[in-house]
């Protein structure tokens, strides 16, 4: 080994033990890092989105209503303890949610497609069409006349700042606030419905608090801007106040996209690729030592370093990998010795016309670098138009990811053919052993007369 | 030396041959597109009884579901793909088959609705789109100190056609036989086949355009020639170790995955048969103005130049 190849075989070396330590365990980090990060096909979870209808909502405040939408959707799945939720604007009118594991899945569904808008009601009267029935009686939507026109009283005419107090006796109060419209409003309904029930609906149904029963706070006073709500619990207060805060822009969202994959089904799928993908290597690796031999046995320890570089990359980024994920990185396995065997063909070939070893080495790695880099770039080219697609539509989970990995993947088998093989082979070019023709193969697969 | 360059009619004709059977394919069967592309749900259960797939679609009829269509899963479950699904649709149809059969655990659950789905298919469309035009841009741009740098595009994007076609072809057929839909995943493959046979012609045209410069001989067929026997066994060794993982990601994988695997599989042989046998050859036949000569009985030799 000279002096000259020596440094490059350490750095290697160095860089091949901290890949190593960084992959094993593949379920955790080294220095309490997470391991790699499985998309939720491969973890079990959901992926959900919403497209927001804009309709109801007054034009410029668009963004804001959606920030409502996202905020009222967080509230709503933190409570039921799902583990880092993914809750995210799309685009201008889309939310996507992505929850992982599944116990709580159906109920956070039904949570976060219900409409954040409270609508208010009062006991109807003789011969009035009730627009809700429950054990309270029937009821009409709370009018009242502003300006000339009719409104019906809903959590859009809200202030922002509704909260949640205790009062000098300690008891939970619920403070809020109206807006301009709102405080007309409310001061000519509550002149009528005073010492009456003030029904709170939420998407046709009656709110119902801890006991189940419909909330329906009784009229004390005729309140203008600013009232309280007193005698529920901390828990009603509290939910009651975020559907409040979230009900004054409400946004309508239907479901557009759904994805749910079953932890079992999940933990399958990463057992079954782990073995193709082990597999996989395992046929690449026989074939490289038996056709190629010496180098191919050079190539082979290039390519277990590949295999943990690239593991290693993808849990620093970190890219998540889902099942088309790792098809790429199977797929990326085949592809990467291409550089290697682009490199042996013409070490062969340099070999036959009778070049000593360490020059046919050095010619070989530079004649095959044109080919490699153009080859390569081609790949490039279909990633980023593969990230392109992922990043446009919807469902790109797999898209994404797959464009991900497969670049990493050829840019990392750039680097391990061009540096890693050649180093490994000038370092035992030296070496008696290395020195044996047969060990190259030359002979085989040759295609001139 | 192996004569690739002579044959090379009889190449074309298979090419033909193969662009053709894919082409009626297509237009006799169609593809079926998968929910990703067409909108719609797809539910995955587990029985905990064994359930006859007859009595299923028996129960799914009676449940209004008329139109569902299913699929038994390798592990005793059951696809069932229907129009857009609503959670509570969802829910009442795991109840009413829970009434019928016993305990049923749902596997997968995906659901997209034609907004969704009419987005995903035009920006695949694009993509591809893209692809091609990036494509025969970069190989004209990487080839142009060469004579002629855009025939090596065109002839790459041709070669590259041919894989996809083929690749298409076939699921067209496999989508009439087997039920095979395509979706996003068949998607991503015939991507990721335009990337890996292109690149195998760039390795082939890479070559040609070392030996043009060597000046190895006057005669561009001769040279096509060298470059290819060259080039041939590295070429079949690249596609070797890529069909390995390919067939142990088709065998250990399975269903999930089976869509891009199966692309995958037929666009490595396809691509490795145009990269070495459609695509050079179509440069020494673009050079000799040879489009006519196609159909005349008699194949022309590569020493009848035209100088």
């Amino acid at each position: 080994m000279t002096r000259k190849n020596l440094a490059p075989f350490i750095t290697i070396m160095i860089i091949l033990i901290l890949a190593i330590l960084g992959v094993v365990p593949l379920d955790k980090g080294v220095l309490g890092g997470k391991g790699i990060h499985l998309g939720l096909d491969l973890q079990g979870g959901t992926h959900l989105v919403y497209q927001a209808d804009f309709s109801d909502t007054e034009p410029g405040s668009e963004g804001e209503a959606i920030q409502g939408a996202i905020a009222v959707i967080e509230r709503r799945v933190n409570a039921l303890g799902v583990s880092e939720p993914v809750i995210q604007k799309l685009g201008n009118d889309r939310i996507t949610v992505e929850l992982a594991g599944i116990s709580e899945i159906e109920n956070a569904k039904n949570l976060i497609g219900q409409t954040a808008l409270l609508e208010f009601g009062e006991l109807a009267k003789e011969g009035e069409t009730p627009t809700w029935t429950n054990e309270l009686g029937d009821w009409v939507p709370a009018t009242a006349e502003v300006d000339g026109e009719v409104l019906e009283l809903s959590s859009r005419y809200f202030q922002e700042n509704t909260y949640v107090s205790q009062d000098d006796y300690g008891q939970i109060v619920l403070v809020f606030q109206w807006n301009d419209t709102g405080t007309k409003m409310f001061e000519q309904i509550t002149e009528r419905v005073l010492n009456q029930p003030l029904g709170i609906f939420l998407s046709g149904e009656a709110l119902r608090g801890d006991e189940g029963l419909p909330i329906a706070p009784y009229i004390r006073s005729v309140i203008s801007d600013r009232g309280i709500i007193e005698g529920l619990s901390l828990n009603e207060a509290t939910e009651l106040t975020r559907l409040l805060n979230a009900g004054r822009i409400p946004v309508p969202l239907t479901p557009i996209y759904e994805q749910t994959v079953s932890p079992m089904l999940g933990a399958d799928f990463v057992n079954m690729s782990l073995k193709a993908g082990i597999i996989g290597l395992i046929l690449v690796l026989v074939f490289m030592m038996v056709y190629y031999r010496f180098p191919g046995a050079l190539a082979s320890g290039a390519l277990m370093f590949y295999a943990f570089v690239v593991l290693a990359i993808f849990k620093a980024i970190p890219v998540t990998l889902n099942l088309a994920g790792i098809g790429g990185f199977v797929l990326s396995i085949g592809m990467a010795v291409d550089a290697n065997v682009l490199i042996f063909e013409r070490l062969k070939e340099e070999l036959r016309l009778g070049r000593t070893l360490g020059a046919a080495i050095e010619v070989g790695f530079s004649r095959a670098w044109p080919a490699i880099r153009d080859s390569n770039i081609t790949t490039f080219i279909v990633c980023g138009i593969l990230y392109w697609l992922g990043s446009s539509i919807i469902a790109s989970g797999p898209v994404t990811s797959f464009a991900a990995t497969l670049a990493i993947g050829v840019a990392v088998s750039m680097f391990s053919a061009v540096v890693v093989t050649r180093t490994f082979l000038r370092v035992f070019a030296g070496s008696r052993l290395a020195r044996r023709a047969s060990l190259y193969n030359v002979y085989s697969g040759k295609s001139h007369d | 030396m192996i004569n690739i360059v002579d044959k090379r009619f009889r190449f074309f004709w298979v090419a033909l041959g193969l662009v053709i059977f894919s082409a009626v394919a297509l237009g006799a069967f169609g593809l079926k597109p998968g929910i990703e592309l067409s909108s719609g749900s797809m539910l995955t259960v587990n029985f905990a009884q064994t359930v006859n797939e007859d009595e299923l679609n028996q129960e799914l009829e009676t449940l209004g579901y008329g139109g569902a269509i299913i699929q038994q899963t390798g592990t005793g479950g059951f696809l069932i793909r229907t129009a857009e699904l609503s959670t509570q649709a969802k829910n009442d149809l795991e109840n009413s088959l829970t009434n019928r059969f016993g305990a049923v655990t749902e596997a997968e659950f995906n659901s997209v609705s034609p907004m969704v789905a009419s987005e995903t298919a035009r920006n695949a469309g694009i993509a591809i789109a893209v692809a091609c035009v990036g494509i025969l841009l970069y190989v004209t741009w990487a080839f142009r100190k060469m004579p002629h740098p855009f025939r090596y595009g065109v002839c790459a994007l041709l070669a590259l056609g041919h894989d996809a076609l083929l690749a298409l072809g076939i699921f067209a057929a496999l989508g009439s036989v087997l039920g095979w839909e395509i979706n996003l995943m068949f998607i991503t493959g015939i991507l990721a086949v335009l990337g890996y046979s292109i690149n195998n012609t760039v390795v082939v045209f890479d070559r040609i355009r070392e030996n043009l410069q060597r000046g190895i001989s006057p005669d561009l067929a001769v040279v096509v020639n060298t470059s290819l026997s060259e080039t041939l066994t590295r070429s079949l060794n690249t596609s070797l170790t890529t069909l390995f993982v390919v067939l142990a990601l088709l065998l250990f994988v399975g269903a999930s995955i089976q869509n891009f695997a199966v692309v995958l599989l037929i666009g490595v042989i396809a691509g490795t048969f145009s990269s070495i046998c459609v695509a050079p050859n179509l440069i020494v036949a673009w050079e000799r103005r040879e489009a006519k000569r196609l159909f005349r009985r008699d194949e022309p030799a590569v020493d009848s130049s035209q100088g």
